[in-house]
């Protein structure tokens, strides 16, 4: 708990990193200042994009004692104002999630090889980016939490299948390797409450460590403090979890 | 997010974006997040030429009633048009300027 009297220092700045393929993207990093060890953080953005509602969040992830690393999922699409970027992968139906998955990696190697972190990383992701940390908590050993925000097309129908997104995520449940926060919303359309409960039922099924929180009165992005779906009770409640849910998996008592 | 529900046509044609005037090349037609409308999910059509960058782009965001409204009006003017004999050929690009 922050006291006024301790000190507090933040670095925030651009760098690179090899993501998918040893590709070389940019990305957002923010950590508090000091010895540490700090836990780490990788935040999967959503599909309006590397926006600056994704800088805000690293930065407040590393006021909250981590260090937090927002790779540009959108790297490869050229350079241009966020929207206008993710405009161009809207209309490219999404970015592949093989890509996606790597980039993510690429974030947790480069936090995992620091000094100051102690070891211990989670990801989370809002929208289609709750669905890209779902994703690579399932498909990359190393995370030691996921938060999924609303992550929608987490169970897919064999027809939404494209060869960017070739595989329900929930098909790979029983890879997961990390306990699971979930934040959902009562009148989401994607995911509805209907979906969420059969991702719930596949991480029964495998035995997997997870929480659940379905809002009432809350729809998708009920944290986005910028659109009109904010609620505010909900999401401060929801922050609250999301940190305390950290606490516990990634920064445990000594 | 997300629906990733898109559809991209190839058009010709003329947009007016924040660089001034730009050729046309794509259409995408998508129902999914849009960036402005107070909705969660809106028509939106982003009209671009992605050779010229992320940034050739003419951005419309509807609602599905608005969105169907403007197709109608589209097709009736056009069956106007064709009834009045002014339907033209796609103009031809100045081989010099390249607009």
């Amino acid at each position: 708990m922050y006291q006024t009297n301790m000190y507090e220092g933040m670095l925030a700045e651009t760098i690179t990193l090899q993501g998918y393929n040893g590709e070389i993207i940019n990305a957002y990093f923010a950590r508090p200042l000091g010895p540490g060890p700090f836990p780490g953080m990788v935040l999967a953005h959503h599909l309006p994009g590397w926006d600056e509602w994704y800088r805000e969040a690293t930065r407040k992830f590393a006021h909250h004692g981590y260090a937090t690393i927002s790779p540009n999922l959108y790297f490869r699409e050229g350079h241009g104002t966020p929207e206008d970027v993710a405009a161009k992968v809207r209309g490219a139906g999404g970015i592949s999630d093989d890509q996606a998955v790597g980039d993510i990696q690429g974030a947790l190697q480069v936090l995992l090889s620091l000094p100051y972190v102690n070891g211990r990383v989670g990801v989370f992701g809002t929208c289609s980016g709750g669905r890209h940390a779902f994703l690579a908590a399932c498909r990359v050993k190393g995370f030691a939490a996921v938060v999924d925000c609303w992550g929608g097309r987490v169970t897919m129908e064999k027809e939404e299948l494209t060869s960017k997104q070739p595989v329900a995520p929930v098909d790979y449940t029983q890879d997961l390797s990390c306990p699971l926060l979930g934040l959902f919303g009562e009148e989401d359309q994607s995911p509805t409450p209907a979906q969420v409960a059969q991702l719930e039922e596949a991480l029964k099924k495998h035995g997997k460590s997870y929480e659940f929180h379905m809002y009432p009165k809350a729809g998708h992005g009920f944290f986005y403090y910028h659109r009109p779906v904010y609620r505010q009770e909900q999401a401060v409640d929801g922050w609250a979890k999301l940190f305390a849910f950290l606490e516990k998996h990634l920064n445990p008592p000594k | 997010m997300c629906t990733m529900i898109v559809q991209q046509v190839e058009i010709e044609g003329s947009g007016k974006g924040v660089g001034g005037w730009f050729n046309l090349q794509q259409a995408n037609v998508s129902y999914d997040h849009p960036f402005n409308l107070p909705l969660e999910h809106a028509l939106n059509i982003d009209f671009v030429n992605q050779a010229q960058g992320t940034g050739a782009r003419v951005a419309v965001e509807l609602d599905a009633a608005s969105a169907r409204a403007l197709v109608e009006a589209i097709l009736a003017v056009l069956r106007r048009a064709e009834a009045g004999g002014y339907l033209e050929s796609p103009a031809q690009v100045n081989p010099v300027t390249g607009s």
